[in-house]
């Protein structure tokens, strides 16, 4: 076991390295590593609530679909946001993604287990709907494109300063998140994971506990949709789509849920099988269907948790894996 | 807006939620029986489709039937696919050799793909590097114990997404990414006029075969010994393994059965919506939709929610164009928030 400050150490070392070596690189990798940076924001707030809370929510993407939107649409019908009221749409975009997730959590808070995935499912299908449908201020199947990125001072449109604010923003994400997690309201989460019941007969009022994790992992959603807007210009409905809150599922399983670094680096080997490998060979599907079935079947606690599988089998204890919902519930 | 404006919509509503009773109605009883979230059952309705497509073009120089037997070969087939998948990846016991078999030959194919990249393979040398590939995985998958599925719903819905993404490949390669159409027999093409309105006849089909099917398995569930096992193992599984029901058995034929139906489903409703990349991922949230309203595990349930969806989503096209998948999805969420197992689902 290495100690918290060694992690925490190769961590930062590890965000240095990505800071200093990405800029040096082409620009097509430049882009690529920002977008997986602002999705990397989702699978960490999926994490929130699948690695520390135990809920698998089946619509995170409308979180990122409404900061998306509200982004787009601000800044094509009402030319808000290219200025240096970017800040306040970013405002603007976390706030969205907090009260829709306040909105939608009164009704699927409730509901636990295979429920809660459906529910969560049905949310996120209402909110690819309108954006599917809502031609007027979506664009429909369309989408819309935006012309630009902000500039105020700092010119976003270059992509090397713009990759710096999201890595920047990334970098916070994952700070504010782990001071979350590691705060006692962090510990009464990782209890409502463990064993629910138990929390409630001790006198903690496990559904605030669970309502307050869903508004902040909303609210982290928002934010990544409004970065996500501005690295591709263009918003349609496929933001939004079921496989996006999938893939953000699939992402922090494969990191190991419970572990933020696990859920940025599922993001990064998603993401570039998504967008990098398809760039390369036709049969990228293939391997993305592959590690969702190599990872589900053999990796349940996902690469972070390797050396402890290992660990584990030399003691001769395997197959007494614990995984995230085999808990009783 | 005058009567027959609602009589054609309440018909489009009624068929539509026909077919969908086909793909949701399978879907239900494999929750129901299983406790599975399958989320690969759009692409069974996909695959469906496109077998039956190739049924088709195979037969149709030959017989004038090639319609109506590519039905039954499409639904078998894709049966057959659902039984394997069961088999070797949702139910691990056993059969572990043929498991880590398929799954060393996936990953020696794509590693020698990825070898192959560049360098000039011809067909030889790709054989021996992927066989040599799959030798080496299986060495390897055979040291690793896996995980058992068993009721842990979210890994279920990423395993069975996981293969939703290889079937949706799977397909385009094999049938191509072109928008293809099921051609019924001109007989069905005709229309039907009742009381001054236009009905064209392959929807009043689809609504007899539902009715039909649905009829079958309903006399299936109630009246036979299969039927009964099935219900018990829907209500309470370890009772039912305690009084001698083959729950694993139950299980396989609950799985074939509704990859049959998807299947069936998507070779009917290939005639009016076309069959093409992307439908399976269009058709599962409406299947997910009829058996959330319905209630997981409910076969009358899966009706009345395949009606529920069929009718909301054509009213809502018609008359709030805007937020027409809305007006489907928002109902559910109510549905659910208020009774979280559906309006017929048992806890």
């Amino acid at each position: 076991m290495m100690s918290q400050k060694i992690k925490i150490m190769i961590v930062i070392a590890a965000l240095v390295a990505v800071a200093l070596v990405v800029p040096q690189s082409g620009s097509f990798v430049v882009l690529l590593v920002t977008r997986a940076l602002a999705f990397a924001i989702l699978a960490m707030s999926v994490d929130l609530l699948l690695g520390y809370t135990g809920m698998s929510s089946m619509g995170q993407a409308a979180y990122f679909g409404v900061g998306a939107y509200l982004t787009a649409v601000l800044a094509t019908k009402f030319h808000i946001g290219m200025g240096w009221d970017f800040w306040l749409v970013v405002v603007m975009g976390i706030l969205i993604g907090a009260a829709l997730a306040a909105l939608f959590g009164l009704f699927a808070i409730r509901a636990g287990g295979v429920y809660f995935l459906m529910i969560t499912l049905a949310l996120g299908q209402c909110v690819w709907g309108l954006a599917y449908r809502w031609n007027s201020l979506t664009g429909g199947d369309n989408g819309i494109n935006m012309t630009g990125r902000p500039s105020f001072g700092l010119d976003l449109s270059n992509d090397v300063t713009f990759f710096y604010l999201v890595f920047a923003f990334f970098s916070l994400s994952m700070l504010a998140l782990y001071v979350l997690v590691r705060s006692p309201f962090g510990k009464s989460l990782a209890g409502i994971r463990e064993r629910e019941l138990r929390m409630q007969i001790l006198g903690y009022n496990t559904w605030l506990h669970k309502y307050i994790a869903f508004i902040i992992a909303g609210g982290f959603g928002g934010l990544a949709g409004v970065l996500w807007a501005h690295t591709n210009g263009h918003v349609s409905p496929e933001t939004v789509v079921l496989t996006t809150s999938v893939d953000a599922l699939l992402m922090v399983v494969l990191g190991g849920a419970g572990t933020l670094v696990g859920a940025a680096i599922g993001a990064a080997i998603v993401f570039g099988l998504r967008e990098f490998l398809s760039t390369l060979v036709p049969w990228w599907q293939y391997a993305l269907g592959a590690v969702y079935v190599m990872t589900i079947l053999y990796l349940p606690m996902g690469l972070m948790g390797i050396p402890k599988r290992w660990r584990q089998r030399n003691q001769g204890k395997g197959g007494e894996t614990k995984t995230l919902a085999s808990k009783p519930s | 807006m005058n009567t027959q404006f609602w009589v054609v919509q309440a018909f489009n509503g009624i068929s539509y939620g026909a077919l969908l009773f086909l793909i949701g109605s399978g879907l239900s009883l494999i929750f129901g029986v299983m406790r599975i979230v399958n989320l690969s059952h759009g692409a069974y309705f996909l695959w469906g489709g496109y077998i039956a497509l190739s049924v088709i073009h195979f037969l149709t120089p030959y017989t004038s039937y090639a319609w109506a037997i590519s039905l039954p070969v499409a639904a078998l087939g894709v049966a057959a696919i659902g039984i394997a998948m069961e088999r070797l990846f949702l139910r691990s016991e056993g059969l572990a050799f043929l498991r880590n078999g398929v799954l060393a030959l996936g990953l020696g194919v794509l590693i020698s793909l990825a070898i192959a990249r560049g360098t000039s393979f011809g067909w030889p040398q790709f054989i021996i590097c992927a066989a040599l590939a799959t030798l080496a995985c299986f060495a390897v998958l055979r040291r690793i114990a896996i995980v058992p599925i068993d009721t842990d719903v979210l890994r279920q819905v990423l395993l069975t997404v996981g293969f939703a993404f290889l079937f949706q490949q799977a397909a385009l390669d094999i049938w191509g990414g072109n928008n293809m159409d099921i051609n019924p027999p001109p007989a069905f093409t005709q229309s039907i006029v009742v009381g001054g309105v236009y009905l064209p006849l392959y929807r009043v089909f689809m609504i007899g075969m539902a009715v039909v099917i649905g009829i079958a398995l309903w006399l299936v569930m109630e009246k036979t010994r299969m039927g009964a096992a099935v219900r018990a193992t829907v209500d309470d599984a370890q009772m039912a393994r305690g009084v001698g029901i083959d729950t694993n058995k139950v299980s396989m034929f609950i799985f074939a059965l509704g990859a049959f139906l998807a299947a069936l489903g998507g070779v009917i409703g290939g005639a009016f919506l076309g069959i093409y990349p992307g439908l399976d991922f269009e058709m599962l949230p409406l299947a997910f939709a009829v058996v959330i309203i319905g209630g997981m595990g409910s076969l009358g349930g899966a009706a009345i929610g395949a009606l529920a969806v069929g009718l909301a989503d054509n009213f809502g096209k018609a008359l709030f164009p805007e937020i027409s998948y809305f007006t489907l999805y928002a109902p559910m969420v109510l549905i659910l928030a208020i009774k979280p197992t559906g309006l017929f689902g048992r806890e």
